[in-house]
């Protein structure tokens, strides 16, 4: 572990993905302290003003301030790519732990049914489920989890099934150790370094998911200040005022972007066939 | 060989079923009355039983299912519940854009990726291959829909052009259908790029460090042709792999673009059913999409088979 970390303190690209999420985390954490104004707070004087010392990234067609709706999106996104991909690397964990382990009838059952799920572009497969549950933030976690799914539990089985031929593995099988405790004691923690690499991955395909649900209006809902629905608002007034289209866009790019850039790095890191 | 290509095609038959399946049975838990959903609250009781009647939303769940999968198994996609229009010719019309809209963002990624991502491999950690690695991670983490904001702004506020608006068929203006279809595409294609650019990269790098390419270089063979004829041919399985795994993302990305460029295709489709809640007109829609992307994943299997007679089916 600390080779690990003194080897992500080399790798100078994915050290500057972490400070980049870092303040993306501390922004959301501290959006209350840092924003001079509530993200809801309509300025009926200054509607759609230029960037200026009063308002750091102009106002909208409602009045409100840029920069506090774009700090507090911070925590929509997060909070949304957090719970969704909890929501997903926990199904996956679960069912991927299940059919590597127990594999036959249980492996082919579950694995089936997560190939109907791959068979559904992404996006669609959420667009479906928000369908049925009707557009809402909480929804939208719901939808993304279930859609990210599929790929923990494909990557948490293949790694169980390496994990498992180990001998000490066939060890504590043979001194009698129960199944749930081989799993839970033994299999689990060393199919860990995989699972993080993805779930860096899979959070900034969730932001990117969430942002592009309430683009399209079936995502977050306003006036909830989401980077999705403040894009889609800005189209109307693109080119009388591009400060509401740029802003968002810079905030989806550069936060995927750092993501990007870790998750990269980690799996540089922990696979020694794209090591050198 | 060919005794796998059939059962790789009898393997799509239960996953296509089962997705059959998903859709149907997930559009059906929508809580509250389908037909109230559609007519609105101010529907009359006759009204409402006439529509149950016809969609058959009176029968058992399952019951609706059987009816629904027959059709669609004899090329009855049946009517959209909204307009009463036949669903299957109108995929089939829309889906023609969505194809053309895919494939041309598919090779406009290529004609990009896959050069760079040779050049950035063969030239590992100079200049050009950082600015490549750059360029690339872009790529993936620019969401289309905000590279398409952002390039319709900037093409209106500096270059004072507007894309084109209204949809014309490749055979009826080709010039001008081209025209329309470009930037839709440039921006699909972006994400499609970058991972296809990193994966030539890498995949390259790693092919080049291999002895038969150091023996081939012994022999005094000219570079060129030890990375065209030797390194790139021996690179494609990997990136096969990645374009297979991006047609996804590219038929996923259309429900977004053909909305932000007004394309009448598959995806706007699909967004406009879900908005009207027009169901059959979705599930018979979202099935199609899933069975091309089934099918070109297959053939992406089959293509490896191909390139790599080392490959074996059994």
């Amino acid at each position: 572990m600390t080779e690990f970390i003194q080897k992500l303190k080399e790798d100078k690209v994915g050290l500057a993905g972490l400070i980049g999420i870092v303040i993306v985390v501390v922004l959301a954490l501290l959006a209350p302290v840092i924003t001079p104004y509530s993200p809801d707070q309509m300025h009926t004087e200054h509607v759609m003003e230029a960037p200026s010392s009063q308002f750091l990234f102009g106002t909208d067609d409602f009045g409100r301030d840029i920069f506090s709706r774009i700090v507090h999106g911070a925590q929509v996104s997060l909070q949304v790519g957090l719970i969704a991909v909890g929501i997903g690397a926990t199904l996956g964990l679960i069912f991927g732990l299940l059919a590597g382990f127990y594999q036959g009838k249980t492996d082919q059952i579950i694995m089936r049914v997560m190939d109907v799920f791959f068979a559904f572009p992404d996006i669609l497969l959420a667009l479906t489920i928000i369908a049925v549950l009707g557009p809402s933030l909480t929804n939208t976690m719901i939808a993304i989890g279930i859609v990210f799914t599929p790929v923990f539990t494909r990557l948490i089985r293949s790694a169980v099934l390496t994990v498992k031929e180990n001998e000490y593995i066939l060890n504590a099988k043979a001194v009698g150790v129960s199944n749930i405790k081989i799993i839970l004691k033994h299999i689990t923690p060393n199919v860990m370094a995989p699972f993080i690499v993805q779930i860096t991955l899979a959070l900034s395909g969730a932001i990117l998911t969430e942002a592009a649900l309430s683009f399209l209006g079936l995502g977050v809902q306003p006036p909830n200040p989401s980077w999705g629905v403040m894009l889609n608002e800005s189209r109307a007034y693109m080119e009388i005022a591009p400060w509401l289209t740029v802003f968002p866009v810079v905030a989806i790019i550069l936060t995927i972007f750092c993501f990007n850039l870790l998750g990269d790095s980690l799996r540089d890191l922990l696979d020694p066939k794209l090591r050198q | 060989m060919y005794s796998y290509i059939i059962r790789r095609l009898l393997m799509i038959i239960p996953v296509l079923f089962g997705v059959s399946i998903v859709i149907f049975f997930t559009l059906r838990v929508i809580p509250g009355d389908v037909a109230q959903t559609i007519l609105g609250t101010s529907a009359t009781e006759e009204s409402l039983s006439a529509l149950r009647g016809r969609f058959g939303l009176d029968l058992p769940v399952h019951e609706q299912y059987f009816l629904w999968i027959s059709g669609v198994l004899g090329g009855d996609f049946g009517v959209s519940m909204r307009t009463g229009a036949e669903i299957l010719p109108e995929i089939l019309s829309r889906f023609a854009i969505t194809f053309e809209l895919t494939l041309m963002a598919a090779i406009i990624s290529w004609i990009v990726a896959i050069p760079l991502g040779i050049i950035a491999g063969i030239n590992r950690n100079s200049k050009t291959d950082f600015s490549v690695r750059i360029i690339s991670l872009f790529g993936v983490s620019i969401p289309n829909f905000a590279l398409a904001t952002i390039l319709i702004l900037i093409l209106s506020l500096v270059f004072n052009y507007s894309p084109p608006v209204g949809y014309v068929g490749f055979f009826e203006e080709p010039l001008r259908n081209l025209q329309i279809l470009f930037l839709p595409a440039f921006v699909l294609g972006t994400a499609m790029a970058g991972a296809v650019m990193r994966m030539t990269r890498s995949s390259i790098l790693e092919v080049l460090r291999q002895d038969f390419i150091r023996t081939v270089r012994a022999k005094g063979v000219k570079e060129r042709i030890v990375i065209f004829n030797h390194a790139f041919k021996n690179a494609m399985i990997p990136i096969l792999t990645i374009i297979g795994m991006q047609v996804g993302v590219l038929l996923g990305g259309t429900v977004i673009i053909e909305q932000i460029f007004s394309l009448p295709g598959l995806g706007q489709m699909v967004l406009t059913g879900i908005n009207q809640r027009d169901f059959t007109v979705v599930q018979g829609a979202i099935l199609f999409i899933a069975f091309v992307f089934v099918l070109i994943n297959l053939l992406v299997d089959l293509l490896y088979a191909y390139l790599d007679p080392r490959i074996t089916y059994k």
